[in-house]
């Protein structure tokens, strides 16, 4: 008997069960490394990071705070990748989606009825995101212009559009010179849960991640989409516009973002403020594959790099290590994904003894 | 006016250099058949580790040293990752960035506001420098910016004109033929990758160095991405790259010139952006310009493996 290293013929879907498990030891494991080598036990650093974000309910509230915006960034780029669109401007789009929030907040709530304040604001923050991914959709559908340099320089532009706003003509003239805008109104905050800051982006984000599932799993819309992501070629001979596609994917795609960033205007900071681009976009990449690109594990995932992210501020009260620990954590535990998950393209099998390979050439000689 | 024109051409260079470095890099790595989106990141490790030495060392050329080499050692990771496991190479290379991101915003942390060990300063060529606007443009600019000028023609001659050169683009093209000729695909691809990651790093170095001495985190500012979009304007070619180079600093050098000038023509904030919407208009140039193929290598991206 022997074991042999044998590629799995059929690349299905499903991934053994141990691909995510694995996934999540390895960055254990290297991060117990990093710890090692700054000089602190692991043991230790791991217990502040579980304590201080599953430790109590407080700390799990923020938790799920942190994963409000991860969830509906993560379904973003879950979104776009199903349809083999990279979209890395998720950053961007949050940022237009919390500006419109903040600007419908500031100038347009006065002059609304009250009751339609805050629909108008989650449609206001959805639009600005849908109409900043749409730059890289139209670019990519009518000129094959590579969408992940686009949408990514975009972020940039975006950022330094808020900043102008800030610093500038939305600046709060009572802010003794603080770079932010005034409050929003108190109409245009949207409601938080249980005494802790939970706000009802929780739940737009997880109707949307259902209604994202059951659209893609159910309807027509759904259909073309997931055809077009497992062979562009031949759904485009099967007549689908994948033009029109790639565009209405990347305006929902950059809704979900903005609807991300609207939250976190409306529902946290209540003004337009440095803090609003803290990489929640960039994180969603990494929630997504966490995910498998399956909208209902998205919120697990975006729990999971939550609790990372609330987990490192901890470290840096606790035991005065940056909080971008957090981030190292987060890269490693997607290089752990990618590894899992090559292993899982192979198998180990068990194979009777080797033929006499002398023997067999004979046979074949002539 | 004249005065005018040799200021913001000396920026203007002086703010491509970096971004000309890590085009490339880039440009060699994509020509064996490989992505790297890691740029940002390997930059950001070379800028960190560049000062860090020149901290520790005091010596301007181990300080670039090291910030080249920080960049080709993470470049091996993505090596690692996309030649050998063969796994997805934007997800590998974004991976990277962000580990980049996280490294340097970790680990650079005691080394803000710390006074440079080394910086390295113009250094006027004797002769060249004298000639008119030309000199002042080019020729008063730090080493790293003459290393760059030659890069730019050796690059090309390397992969145009030596067997290695053909090897490389062959790998880029067509690996199983570069495969049965006898040739390591895999040894080609790793040692590409690295010396991108090496133009990366050495970019970085450059702007811990010489362009804006010290460290601050993010300090890169997406010169990584644009660097990744000149290689696409460039159509993989070392010597457009150079274009692409000085157009991105040519803008980045209107701010500096209105901003000396006290002139409000432009908003700041635009100004800051056009930069980057130039990076975004160059890309659609190449895409709808009349009649130009686009060219880039074929198996760009797309893994090696013998059982096919």
């Amino acid at each position: 008997m022997a074991w042999r290293i044998e590629k799995r013929t059929l690349s299905g879907e499903r991934a053994p069960w141990w691909v995510f498990p694995a996934a999540l030891f390895f960055a254990v494991f290297v991060g117990a490394l990093i710890f090692i080598g700054l000089g602190v036990n692991p043991l230790e650093a791991y217990a502040a990071m579980l304590k201080g974000s599953v430790g109590s309910f407080f700390h799990f509230s923020e938790v799920v705070v942190r994963a409000i915006p991860l969830i509906l960034t993560g379904l973003a780029v879950a979104m776009a990748a199903t349809m083999l669109l990279w979209n890395i401007g998720c950053e961007g789009q949050l940022v237009w989606g919390g500006i419109c929030a903040a600007g419908t907040g500031l100038f347009l709530a006065p002059h609304l009825p009250p009751f339609l304040v805050i629909p108008v604001t989650i449609v206001a923050g959805a639009g600005g995101g849908a109409l900043w991914a749409l730059i890289p959709g139209l670019l990519k559908a009518f000129l094959n212009v590579n969408e992940i340099l686009t949408s990514l320089l975009l972020n940039y532009i975006a950022i330094i559009f808020m900043e102008h706003l800030y610093f500038g003509p939305w600046r709060n003239p009572e802010g003794f010179g603080f770079p932010g805008t005034a409050q929003i109104s108190d109409l245009a905050r949207i409601p938080h849960f249980l005494g802790t800051r939970i706000h009802l982006g929780l739940v737009l984000a997880l109707v949307l991640a259902a209604l994202i599932y059951g659209g893609l799993r159910y309807t027509r819309w759904g259909y073309r989409v997931r055809a077009i992501g497992l062979n562009p070629r031949a759904a485009g001979y099967a007549g689908f516009s994948i033009r029109r596609q790639i565009v209405g994917v990347m305006l929902l795609s950059g809704a979900l973002a903005g609807i991300a960033g609207m939250a976190e205007v409306s529902g946290i900071h209540f003004r337009l403020q440095q803090g609003l681009a803290v990489g929640y976009g960039y994180d969603g990449i990494i929630v997504a594959w966490l995910a498998r690109l399956n909208p209902l594990a998205v919120p697990l995932a975006a729990l999971l790099l939550g609790a990372l992210i609330v987990g490192g501020e901890q470290l840096q009260s606790l035991l005065h290590l940056p909080a971008s620990i957090s981030m190292v954590l987060e890269a490693v535990l997607l290089f752990g994904l990618l590894l899992s998950e090559t292993l899982a393209r192979y198998r180990l099998v068990r194979r009777p003894d080797a033929p006499d390979r002398s023997a067999a050439k004979k046979e074949t000689a002539p | 006016m004249i005065e005018d024109l040799a200021f913001i051409g000396q920026i203007a260079v002086k703010s491509s250099i970096a971004v000309l470095l890590a085009t490339l890099g880039e440009i060699i790595t994509e020509r064996s058949g490989v992505l790297n989106l890691g740029v940002e990141g390997m930059m950001l490790a070379g800028a960190l580790c560049g000062m860090a030495a020149g901290v520790v060392t005091g010596n301007p050329f181990a300080a670039a040293a090291a910030g080249a080499l920080a960049g080709g050692l993470l470049a091996l990771v993505h090596a690692f990752f996309a030649v050998t496991l063969k796994v997805n190479q934007v997800l590998s290379g974004l991976a990277l960035t962000i580990l980049g991101m996280g490294l340097t915003s970790f680990l650079g942390r005691p080394l803000i506001g710390v006074r440079p060990g080394v910086r390295l300063r113009a250094v006027p060529i004797p002769g060249l420098s004298d000639i008119p606007l030309i000199g002042d443009i080019f020729f008063q600019q730090s080493l790293l910016a003459y290393l760059a000028y030659l890069l730019v023609p050796l690059c090309w001659y390397l992969l145009y004109r030596t067997g290695a050169g053909l090897k490389i683009r062959a790998a880029g093209e067509d690996a199983a033929a570069v495969d049965a000729a006898g040739i390591d695909v895999f040894r080609i691809r790793y040692l590409c990758t690295f010396i991108g990651g090496i133009g990366a790093g050495l970019a970085g170095a450059y702007l811990s160095l010489s362009y804006t001495p010290g460290w601050k985190e993010s300090m890169t500012g997406g010169q990584g991405w644009v660097a990744i979009a000149m290689v696409i304007f460039a159509t993989w070619n070392p010597l457009r790259a150079v274009i692409g180079a000085f157009l991105f600093g040519f803008l980045t050098a209107l701010q500096f010139y209105f901003q000396a000038v006290g002139m409000e023509l432009i908003p700041a904030y635009i100004l800051k952006m056009l930069p980057y919407v130039l990076t975004i208009l160059v890309m659609v140039v190449v895409h709808a310009g009349p009649g130009r193929r686009f060219g880039g290598p074929a198996a760009l991206g797309i893994p090696f493996s013998r059982e096919g």
